[in-house]
């Protein structure tokens, strides 16, 4: 039968979560009144706030009277469409479908409800028409209290996350009114990019599937969405250019593709709750897919002295290739607004480059000798020159690092190999070299295990490595990797859901954010609001929520 | 990818010609004999009949079948909405399309009734011009027919449906084909369950075991005590089952030839009993004062015996089946341990200080001989206890060698349900699917008389870690490995690989029915799961 040993029981719960933060001395969750707090007071926050003050104080919310308002002198008004679609969202998500009238007949006494959220932005230019990039400013300050609660952001960026957190602290009492403490937020990120990898090629995704992740990103607070949109096995990006790559090389021309219109679509729905798109084209190697459409791109591979009609990674000794690469990320920089554009660089199989004569010759006359990674490093180095003169900064996967390619200095390093000890030397060598660098290893949210995995994945943390703090400051995120090779539609959302909340709340809370029985506590409730918001969530251990997931 | 969808490459007009020798049987599990030929008959929802032969013992009115045409038009047709107007791509391609009749022969009555143990699941298919013939014993064999020949039919790649010219013969090698899921420790709306036995149809499934209640919480709402998923639920009105929801679950599952068989798991695995039924839990003590704990069901007193005898009388009135599940697993003995009064019985009884025996005088003494029913029980009652009435059942469960296990029980006389290997809530990275698919349930040293003892096997789909958001992706295609394994010969599927495409193609199937069931490994289908 079950054997799955007793329930976990938790004791009292860690109020004093924070206060174990480097950034704040004083332990800063304290009730103003020196009350004991109830968990649905603040416990749910998720990822958890750099410093929370929370009362026992509660106001009500009505769907009736309750406004999102633009502060006096906030730089962002009703022009500013990224607030405007927010305070809709947020609307849905702190009152779903409550009836107005309910909230009339249960009014409280005058002086208990919280009527407005102010929202100003402080700095002159709000940014609101604007795309978010790595460099956005994400702080915000919230003040909760009555009769209007005030949200102060230098920009929409941080506007958007303080939004979240207030629909956080929102909560149902007992006659399904809404409740909100009076609470005092004050919150920044502890790294810039914190990035969810989906992978579009082995498996398709709907665009459907795509829109409701990032939805779910901006519940966790996550800034990146790292698109590896082509790999071996299908190419589904439409290229304006190059319209027989996906064409020939997406599992279906019409029905299994991106076309410009969705990829816009992705771009400004992400936009609009300031998560950058970073799309992927990881060459010279997996790049099967794109042979079909692009002839003379891939390596014909040899057997003995004949073509066996197999191809290998993008050929390095053509110029075609690179009149190729020049116009397509030509195009690509155009199309994903993103000051950084990933350029892959991982696993290139070095056999049927050494299978062909055409390349033996080549390395011959280039002095490569029998050393293909001198080859790859050609290959790689004239890339970054053609995506260099499109003004894009790029991100590479750690080989093109370990490879020795001359990188530019803002060049992102991607590190994704090897156990806990080797991507953390891995990261003290990329930092000491004075790279920038952002962690995915431990991350790999596809490789799934029995039980409670999120475990080990709140557990990593991207500055444990030998090092300086001049090489910590090097560490600018991580990125949740969700490979697609047992992944589709069919199970992507309930596998990256909660399990990438736990990166989320690494990636954003401060350091010492590390208990992990009051991390369940919230993340089980965090779940649980996911799953209202529509978002199919999986559990983390026996349980319920209160609605539970109706999109059987 | 796909295989189906490698048509894609063929030349417009060349797929027709060749006919096709589909590059895989499409049908999952794998009939006992099927012959396929390349000829190839078009079919158009517009002229496409379901009807009773003249000589069947079934007639129109027959709900199962009925109901089973509706469905399957729909599944063979899905862009017909059911409505027969489809074949819109047809229009281009045949002015007048030829008619095709499936023929509907049953030899025996009735189909009012339920599935049962012994029920006859062979039927016999020939697909030739113009028509289909289906012939089974019993209304439960032509629904496995009927989905035998929705699975047949597929479609070009202008969109027009197809079948092939077809002969199956075909039966089940086990009769008891289940899938048990757990409603306690996560509750799964009623949707979910509904969507589940679909599947389980398309699988050729045929046991539902629902493993109602457990300790974390009590959906079943009794009609003689409410206070059970009263105080026992997760939440007394969203969180159960009403005894109309329990009805619907047994019609839906009837409909398609599916038993329930409901577990009411004791004396262990019951703390959430206790919210709703004062003093039936032993209560532990700490020394010499009750510890404000409880422990398993308390054996020792009369009222609980009453209780028990009630609830059962009730839930094998509300469940038809001729089999119950008693659970008896997992007892957890140091709260009888510490509590005096049962150390007094124990004393009185003359059971020393064996708690296995008291354990017996529970469930095999008393709760077993309640009933006029199959107990089915999991292997612990075995393990711990003499056992010697016929009408156990016994489930091998417990990881390690159980087949050895299987070969005890049987040796014993008993019979056996496997389910040991095909635990899918344990998950892991990669085609996990491949060691269910690998099991062999008789393959242990024994006569034949042992070997027909194993009545089959079931896959289970504990609770813990699942509930509605990720329930489906878990099971389908997972579940399908131990389907076939139960339902085909082993002999004939015996090559994990050779199953892959057919899966491949078969969870693909699943889909397009709108069944969320996750990808093997990568590729693509012609229709992706449309939710998210």
């Amino acid at each position: 039968m079950a054997a799955m040993g007793a329930l976990l029981k938790f004791g009292a719960l860690l109020l004093a979560a924070v206060a174990a933060c480097v950034a704040w001395e004083d332990g800063d969750v304290w009730d103003y009144d020196g009350h004991k707090l109830k968990d649905s007071d603040f416990l749910a926050l998720w990822p958890l706030p750099q410093k929370v003050q929370s009362s026992a104080v509660s106001f009500q919310l009505s769907a009736s009277r309750f406004q999102f308002t633009h502060a006096e002198g906030s730089s962002a008004g009703s022009d500013c469409s990224i607030l405007q679609n927010a305070f809709r969202r947020y609307f849905d998500y702190i009152f779903g479908f409550t009836k107005k009238d309910r909230d009339q007949r249960r009014r409280n006494a005058a002086g208990s409800e919280v009527l407005e959220l102010q929202v100003a932005i402080t700095s002159p230019d709000a940014e609101c028409d604007g795309f978010p990039s790595l460099t956005s400013d994400e702080s915000y300050e919230l003040s909760v209290d009555q009769p209007s609660a005030v949200l102060k952001a230098p920009k929409v960026w941080g506007a958007l996350r303080g939004l979240e957190t207030f629909s956080q602290l929102v909560y149902e009492d007992a006659y399904g009114a809404r409740n909100i403490n009076k609470t005092g937020v004050s919150d920044f990120p502890r790294f810039a990019h914190r990035g969810v990898l989906l992978d579009s090629s082995r498996h398709y995704l709907p665009l459907k599937v795509i829109l409701a992740n990032l939805e779910a990103m901006a519940m966790n607070k996550y800034n990146v969405f790292h698109w590896h949109i082509s790999d071996d096995q299908s190419f589904p990006y439409v290229s304006r250019m190059f319209p027989d790559l996906s064409q020939k090389g997406s599992y279906h021309p019409y029905t299994h593709v991106y076309t410009p219109a969705d990829v816009k679509m992705v771009i400004e729905f992400a936009r609009m709750r300031g998560i950058r798109v970073i799309a992927e084209f990881d060459t010279p190697g997996h790049t099967q897919s794109w042979g079909f459409g692009q002839k003379d791109l891939l390596t014909p591979c040899y057997t003995g002295s004949s073509p066996s009609g197999t191809y290998g990674p993008v050929n390095p000794i053509l110029n075609t290739t690179y009149d190729f690469m020049a116009g397509f990320f030509k195009e690509i920089s155009t199309v994903f607004p993103d000051a950084y554009v990933h350029l892959g660089g991982d696993e290139v199989d070095f056999s049927c480059w050494k299978s062909n004569p055409d390349i033996q010759k080549f390395m011959d006359q280039q002095g490569f000798g029998k050393d293909y990674s001198k080859l790859e490093s050609f290959y790689i180095q004239r890339l970054l020159d053609i995506v260099s003169s499109t003004d894009k900064g790029y991100m590479v996967w750690q080989e093109v690092f370990d490879n020795g390619v001359k990188l530019k200095m803002d060049t992102l390093i991607h590190v994704w190999k090897g156990n806990e000890a080797q991507y953390q030397a891995e990261m003290a060598r990329v930092t000491g070299a004075g790279y920038r660098t952002l962690l995915s290893t431990p991350w790999y949210l596809n490789r799934i295990s029995y039980g409670q995995d999120w475990r080990d994945a709140y557990k990593a943390d991207p500055c444990n490595f030998t090092g300086t703090d001049a090489q910590k400051k090097l560490v600018i995120g991580g990125e949740a990797c969700l490979w697609g090779e047992y992944v589709d539609a069919s199970n992507l959302t309930p596998r990256l859901w909660p399990r990438a909340s736990a990166v989320a709340e690494r990636l954003w809370s401060d350091q010492g954010v590390r208990d992990i029985s009051d991390a369940y506590v919230r993340l089980v409730q965090h779940r649980c609001r996911m799953v209202e918001r529509g978002i199919p969530a999986e559990p983390l251990f026996t349980g319920y929520c209160r609605h539970e997931y109706s999109g059987v | 990818m796909s295989s189906r969808c490698n048509l894609r490459f063929l030349i417009p007009g060349l797929a027709l010609l060749l006919g096709g020798v589909p590059s895989v049987l499409a049908v999952w599990p794998q009939p006992q004999q099927i012959r396929n030929s390349a000829e190839r008959y078009s079919l158009s929802a517009r002229a496409f009949l379901f009807k009773h032969a003249d000589v069947s013992a079934v007639r129109s009115g027959c709900d199962v079948l009925d109901q089973a045409f509706t469905r399957y038009f729909t599944l063979i047709f899905p862009e017909s909405g059911g409505g027969g107007t489809g074949g819109a791509h047809n229009r281009y391609f045949w002015t007048e399309a030829d008619p095709f009749t499936v023929e509907v022969n049953v030899a025996e009555g009735p189909c009012d009734g339920y599935p049962a143990e012994g029920s006859i699941e062979n039927y016999k298919l020939t697909v030739s011009p113009g028509q289909a013939v289906l012939t089974s014993v019993t209304v439960w064999g032509a629904l496995r027919g009927l989905e035998s020949l929705s699975q047949l039919v597929e479609q070009d790649d202008y969109g027009a449906y197809y079948i092939n010219k077809t002969e199956i013969e075909d039966f089940p090698r086990f009769q008891f084909r289940g899938l048990l899921l757990d409603t306690s420790r996560h509750y799964l709306p009623l949707q979910a369950i509904l969507k589940t036995l679909d599947a389980m149809a398309y699988s050729k499934l045929n046991v539902f075991h629902w493993h109602i209640v457990d300790d974390p919480s009590f959906p079943y709402q009794s009609r003689k005590y409410p206070d059970l998923s009263k105080k026992g639920a997760y939440h007394p009105f969203t969180h159960i089952y009403t005894q109309t929801d329990v009805r619907r679950v047994i019609e839906h599952a009837r409909l398609r030839g599916i038993r329930v068989l409901a577990e009411f798991d004791s004396p262990g695995h019951t703390q959430s009993w206790g919210n709703g039924q004062p003093s039936l839990l032993t209560p532990c003590y700490r020394g010499d004062v009750p510890s404000g704990t409880y422990g398993p069901v308390n054996p020792i007193l009369d009222s609980t015996y009453v209780f028990m005898a009630n609830l059962l009388k009730e839930v094998t009135s509300v469940f038809p089946d001729s089999y119950i599940h008693l659970g008896g697993d997992e007892v957890d003995f140091s709260c009888w341990k510490s509590n005096p009064d049962i150390k007094a019985f124990m004393k009185k009884m003359g059971f020393g200080s064996d708690f296995t025996k008291l354990e017996s005088f529970y469930i095999i003494v008393n709760i077993s001989t309640m009933l006029n029913r199959s107990s089915v029980v999991w292997q612990d009652v075995f393990d711990y206890h003499e056992i010697n009435r016929p009408r156990y059942v016994v489930e091998v469960w417990k990881w390690g060698c159980y087949l050895c296990e299987v070969r005890r029980v049987t040796k014993a006389g008993h019979r056996v349900l496997l389910s040991a290997p095909w635990y899918i809530n344990h998950i892991s990275y990669g085609q996990d699917w491949r060691n269910s698919y690998t099991v062999q349930p008789q393959n242990f040293s024994g006569t034949e008389e042992q070997k027909k003892l194993v009545i089959g096997g079931e896959v289970c789909m504990w609770g813990e870690y699942v509930d509605a958001t990720n329930l489906s992706p878990r099971l389908w295609p997972r579940a399908c490995a131990a389907a076939e394994r139960l339902w085909s010969d082993e002999v004939q599927t015996s090559s994990v690989d050779q199953a892959f495409p057919r899966l491949t193609d078969f969870r693909c199937r699943l889909l397009r029915r709108g069944i969320q069931a996750e990808p093997l490994y990568v590729g693509h289908c012609k229709n992706e799961y449309q939710g998210i």
